[in-house]
């Protein structure tokens, strides 16, 4: 809400100096939040002028200016910039004729924009001036031509400071209206907050015009569906002025006050009714009374009926749209926009003031519906105090009878439908027992009655009706809330709660802290990226082509409309933005969930408003309604995971960065994962791994490592070797140990040894370390695979595993015989699974 | 009794000389340990002396062994003194051959890190868990229910068009992409036992475009208690305890009049943030209030008995101020250098 200073003056004492930085300094006090302030920005010798004469040029490039002679100051006089009482200024505009009284910016003056006037050479004349347009001013858009002040009803003194005629010296402050104080879109609201800030006192404009109500007109209201059970309208008042003068200028002050406020002056009629709404904040509708057929029915709008609104747009309605219409149909979208067939012109002489209250909901369903937030429809959402629309009727009457030249009739009508305010039981000490302030029974009556509130004292505490504009104050929590806002947020005192003994970060918490910060002490940097993606991205890692993954309704961007089933495509996005800026050898990783859709759809019909807790039953199927959304961590790796250095040769990322990451994430927390060679979508077929745990008898897949698909890789501009992992958190929090149970850790010596084996190509090496190992016996304490020899001297189809030995007994210092005894046996076990052979 | 003793003193000093100069004469280790046969075992000089001894006369047994023995031992002293300096040496050698430029040291494993919007939550959540509240968490794609219903946003509130909410198709389905933590405000209470005093961090959604101070995805951690006799002082004594972990012991806190649908009063908070660049000063922390009666009905809780307190703030906009972050981008982009510079601490 925009607040012209000088308005706001008339309603409350404002201090001598005041801005808008001190006006909003108060406001912010009690609850209106700082936006920023507004002013013409027009400063220095802006005066009357006068043509006195003009020589009209052609120009080459096919203008025609007017070289004119202007009076600036009265003759004799030095003008306001201390220069001669006639200066010679080129014009471009041919609106204006000898005689005319025009606004003259004498050097030295700067128009908004910082646009700094001085006399300038142009067209071979030295123009000394500029006669300014009303957009030049920002008073409107008009720009067809320049202002002629006789157009605007005035004719002042040459060489009068025309800002002061204009009012360009009008400033606001703008501050944030919360969606509770609806009141507060208005000048009059405003003025009440001001005062409650400063204790100044308030006058309040409803008295600024009070004509007795007209009668004898008839509306129907016709509400046939009303929504949620209420009342399509609330009050309903029309006034009817007859012999207006469209065509006359709205006064100067009329126009810098809505300008200020934020709204544009488009006529006579047009402004009064906006100017009312934002002195009172009773929205007010304007109809041609000769172009209405008929009375007034307000009604919702049929199947199928359209409508033209006042923008020229022809709408199809909703059947759950209130409109206003006469006997030729819908001639207005109630409370949002005016339509066009009754719209009032220049000719008008006869004006139907419509000042009504409608239902915030259907208000603001039809103005979401349609596009059309207006400065109505903003009004109405938040409520209209009911109790103010025969004064803003009033009040458009004596602005058109004053400024319009029109006469009030008798016609008119006032139906009132508003239920009154229910009072409230405020308690005694509810507002110290919630706030820690010890507030006195005469500080609350005091604060309350402030705010428009009539207070009643009974036994043990207090009955508030509450004033109309408010209909938010519905519960003793909003009454307490106007207690410590107007008495002040700075008398709460301090102390802090005691919690009950807390039971620390649960184990799953714990566990993902474990992964994250054992990936990031192991070399690997953490990145956090958005949830959306394509289609096309979906699909990339999807063993099933078909997945459905969740889609929203109105994404920012089309290809990023869908939730992310894996982590790995926003990694990719994340290396190669990366890389595209030099980054090259890249181990990043990111923890967060991905989005698998819901077991069941919709199920907020059943569920109670909000104000009651849902049965066990309800919640279970609104459980059901909610997608999957299991947790993951995953990685991707570029580049070199050692890069060239002194002494180092470059070591390339691989599969085994990604492998060894999983691993470091599931060791954390203290499970082992095992590795089996798969060929998981899109992931390079022979470098690649599915990754599992066995628990108990179960076998869990984890996830999957490996290297990209190198196609894939260079199609997201990737160099062709990217290694990646994802794995699946919460299936590994799942089969994470509660307890780590520890071994024995046994102090006799060891006896190593080393063993190679000859087998086939195809042997995973990981099945041949785990045969060894069941073979050997739980002497074997440790084995490595330490090398993997497919040289030219082994014999076709077969390579050479050699694996690093320890043995060792807990209760002696075993033999060499005895461990060579305990890997034999490993060899044999070794030679039934694979027909490996022992390589001398 | 005139014979002579065939051993003489300048026989075994001679031979004593020969070795000691082929001791001193070894240029290292491994011709020091080549000459011991000859200059202290058993080809040596004086061990030819000594194996003369037995077949002597008696009378002059003793004093050639007294005389050949202290030759050895001297000889044996020099050898070793003459193997010690020659390891030394070689030692010494070794270790200048092995000298590099340290300040040349390369980087032979990966330095990681954590996001610093991630330790941030994880930091709050331990100054919480600290005071003895726990750490309570819920789904980003929540039931509409959750995120507006139940938190005392009527379906037609102007304030729930104000959240710039992202939908899930079909819109039958009621979900939306959370556009604040409060939902898990109404889990908690619905899932615990009072009083409850919980935190809960998490990543919301609003339909807002990336720019310097906006994303469409952001993080915000949100503190809920409920209790008996719960008041906005204790609202007060807990953001200013929280403030003044984050920020240092001159951090105050100062609340300003606002409007939440889910609190009454509500009130904005603004934090004195003395580390701050360019000087102490206020700024825009979040939002805070006294639960709405109705968000505790609409989890069971009788509010005539139980009051409770919420307040919330944007992660990213703590880390904005507190870190001196400029642009959201840098947040968002996962560029590694931004994590890098945090390592895993802030």
């Amino acid at each position: 809400m925009r607040v012209p200073l000088s308005w706001l003056a008339e309603y409350v004492d404002l201090p001598a100096g005041a801005t808008p930085d001190t006006v909003m300094a108060e406001l912010v006090k009690i609850g209106l939040e700082e936006e920023g302030s507004h002013a013409f920005d027009v400063t220095g010798p802006i005066v009357v002028g006068e043509v006195l004469e003009f020589v009209e040029e052609p120009q080459s490039n096919g203008k025609t200016i007017r070289w004119c002679q202007v009076r600036v100051a009265p003759e004799g006089h030095k003008a306001a910039d201390g220069g001669a009482d006639v200066r010679g200024i080129v014009c471009g505009a041919s609106n204006f004729g000898v005689g005319d009284k025009v606004v003259a910016c004498l050097p030295g003056s700067v128009l908004p924009g910082g646009f700094e006037i001085s006399p300038r050479e142009t067209y071979g004349h030295i123009s000394d001036g500029m006669m300014a347009s009303a957009r030049e001013l920002t008073l409107s858009d008009d720009h067809a031509g320049i202002i002629r002040l006789s157009e605007m009803g005035l004719d002042p003194k040459v060489g009068t400071d025309a800002k002061e005629i204009l009012h360009l010296d009008e400033t606001a402050a703008e501050v944030n209206v919360t969606p509770d104080r609806g009141y507060c879109f208005s000048i009059r609201g405003i003025a009440r907050e001001y005062a409650h800030a400063t204790g100044t006192a308030f006058r309040d404009p409803k008295s600024n015009a009070f004509i007795e109500g007209g009668s004898g007109y008839e509306v129907t209201i016709d509400d046939v569906a009303p929504i949620r059970e209420r009342n399509a309208v609330d009050r309903f008042v029309v006034r009817v002025v007859k012999g207006i003068d469209a065509t006359r200028p709205t006064p100067a002050w009329m126009v810098a006050r809505l300008k200020m406020a934020g709204m544009r002056s488009i006529s006579l009629v047009v402004d009064i009714t906006n100017y009312t709404m934002l002195e009172l904040g009773q929205p007010i509708h304007a109809y041609d009374f000769d172009k209405v057929r008929g009375n007034l029915i307000v009604r919702r709008a049929k199947a199928g009926e359209t409508l033209k609104t006042l923008d020229c747009q022809t709408r199809k309605l909703h059947i759950e749209d209130l409109v206003i219409a006469d006997k030729s149909g819908a001639i207005g979208l109630a409370g949002v926009m005016g339509g066009e067939s009754t719209e009032v012109s220049s000719a008008t002489t006869n004006i139907l003031i419509e000042s009504a209250v409608f239902d915030p909901i259907s208000v603001a369903r039809t103005a979401r519906r349609h596009k059309l937030p207006s400065e109505a429809s903003k009004r109405y959402e938040r409520g209209v105090d009911p109790r103010m629309a025969d004064n803003a009727a009033a009040r458009v009457v004596q602005l058109l009878e004053v400024h319009a030249h029109g006469a009030a009739d008798g016609l008119g009508a006032d139906i009132k439908l508003a239920a009154e305010p229910k009072p409230v039981w405020l308690p005694q000490n509810f507002a110290t027992e919630l706030v820690g302030v010890e507030y006195t029974a005469e500080e609350i009556k005091e604060v309350l009655t402030e705010i428009g509130c009539v207070v009643a004292t009974v036994s043990d505490g207090y009955e508030v009706n509450p004033p109309t504009w408010r209909p938010d104050l519905q519960h003793k929590t909003d009454l307490v809330e106007e207690i410590a806002r107007i008495t002040g947020y700075d008398r709460i005192p301090t102390r802090l709660p005691i919690a009950p003994p807390g039971r620390g970060l649960t184990a799953t918490q714990k566990q993902r802290r474990a992964i994250v910060n054992a990936l990031a002490g192991s070399g690997h940097v953490e990145v956090l990226t958005y949830p959306f993606v394509s289609t096309e991205q979906n699909k990339m890692f999807a063993a099933d082509a078909k997945q459905v993954a969740l889609k929203l309704a109105n994404a920012l961007q089309e290809d990023a409309n869908e939730m992310r089933v894996s982590l790995l495509p926003g990694l990719i996005d994340a290396a190669r933005r990366n890389f595209s800026r030099g980054l090259t050898d890249l181990a990043i990783f990111e923890e967060g969930s991905v989005f698998l859709p819901a077991k069941a759809i919709g199920a907020n019909a059943s569920l109670p408003a909000g104000n009651a807790r849902p049965t066990a039953a309800q919640l279970e199927a609104l459980v059901q309604t909610i997608p999957s959304q299991p947790h993951r961590v995953a990685g991707i790796f570029t580049g070199n995971r050692v890069p060239q250095q002194v002494g180092i040769a470059a070591v390339e990322s691989s599969f085994e960065d990604a492998i060894h990451a999983a691993r470091i994430a599931a060791k954390s927390i203290g499970v082992n994962l095992e590795v089996r060679q798969a060929t998981p979508v899109n992931f390079h077929p022979g470098r690649s791994a599915e990754l599992f745990v066995t628990h108990g008898k179960e076998e869990f897949v984890i996830g999957v490592a490996g290297e990209l698909d190198p196609k894939l890789a260079i199609e997201n501009n990737l160099p062709r070797r990217v290694a990646a992992f994802e794995i699946n958190l919460d299936v590994l929090y799942e089969v994470a140990p509660k307890v780590i149970q520890a071994a024995h850790i046994g102090s006799m010596p060891a006896a190593t040894q080393d063993l190679s084996l000859e087998v086939d190509l195809a042997v995973p090496a990981a099945q041949v370390l785990a045969t060894i190992q069941e073979g050997a016996g739980e002497l074997l304490e440790h084995i490595v695979l330490v090398d993997d020899y497919r040289g030219p001297n082994m014999p076709g189809g077969k390579k050479s595993l050699t694996f690093a030995l320890r043995f060792r007994a807990e209760d002696r210092t075993l033999t060499q015989v005895e461990a060579s005894e305990s890997r034999d046996e490993a060899v044999t076990l070794a030679h039934e699974r694979f027909g490996a052979t022992l390589r001398a | 009794m005139s014979a002579e003793n065939p051993i003489t003193q300048a026989a075994v000093d001679e031979a004593v000389q020969q070795a000691l100069s082929a001791i001193a004469e070894a240029a290292d280790l491994a011709a020091l340990k080549a000459s011991r046969g000859t200059t202290v075992g058993e080809q040596s000089a004086i061990a030819a002396l000594n194996a003369l001894v037995k077949n002597l006369p008696n009378e002059f047994k003793a004093p050639s062994g007294a005389m050949i023995g202290k030759a050895r031992g001297q000889l044996n002293a020099a050898f070793a003194e003459r193997e010690a300096a020659l390891f030394e040496a070689e030692e010494h050698a070794k270790l200048a051959a092995e000298a590099v430029d340290v300040t040349a040291a390369g980087q032979p494993t990966r330095i990681g890190a954590r996001h610093p919007l991630s330790l941030l939550q994880d930091q709050i959540a331990d100054i919480f868990i600290g005071m003895g509240w726990e750490i309570a968490e819920g789904p980003e794609v929540e039931s509409e229910w959750f995120n507006f219903d139940a938190l005392n946003f009527d379906e037609d509130h102007p304030a729930r068009a104000m959240q710039d909410t992202f939908f899930v198709e079909p819109v039958e389905s009621h979900l939306v992409l959370r556009t604040h933590t409060s939902p898990v405000q109404v889990r908690s209470l619905l899932e615990r036992e009072l009083p409850v005093y919980v935190l809960c961090p998490g990543r919301v959604f609003r339909t807002d475009e990336l720019d310097a101070t906006h994303t469409p995805v952001f993080h915000q951690v949100e503190g809920l208690a409920v209790d008996k006799g719960l008041t906005m002082a204790d609202l007060r004594g807990t953001l200013e305890h929280f403030a003044r972990i984050m920020f240092g012991p001159d951090a105050q806190i100062r609340l300003r009049p606002s409007f939440f649908p889910f609190t009454e009063p509500s009130a904005e908070l603004d934090v004195w943030h003395p580390g701050a660049k360019g000087g102490a000063r206020w700024v825009e922390w979040g939002g805070c209030g006294m639960v709405n009666p109705n968000v505790l009905r609409a989890a069971g809780i009788d509010p005539e008995v139980y009051t409770g307190f919420a307040f919330g703030m944007g992660i990213e906009r703590t880390l904005m101020f507190r870190n001196d972050v400029r642009d959201m981008h840098d947040m968002v982009e996962s560029d590694v250098r931004f994590s890098e510079q945090f390592g895993v601490t802030l």
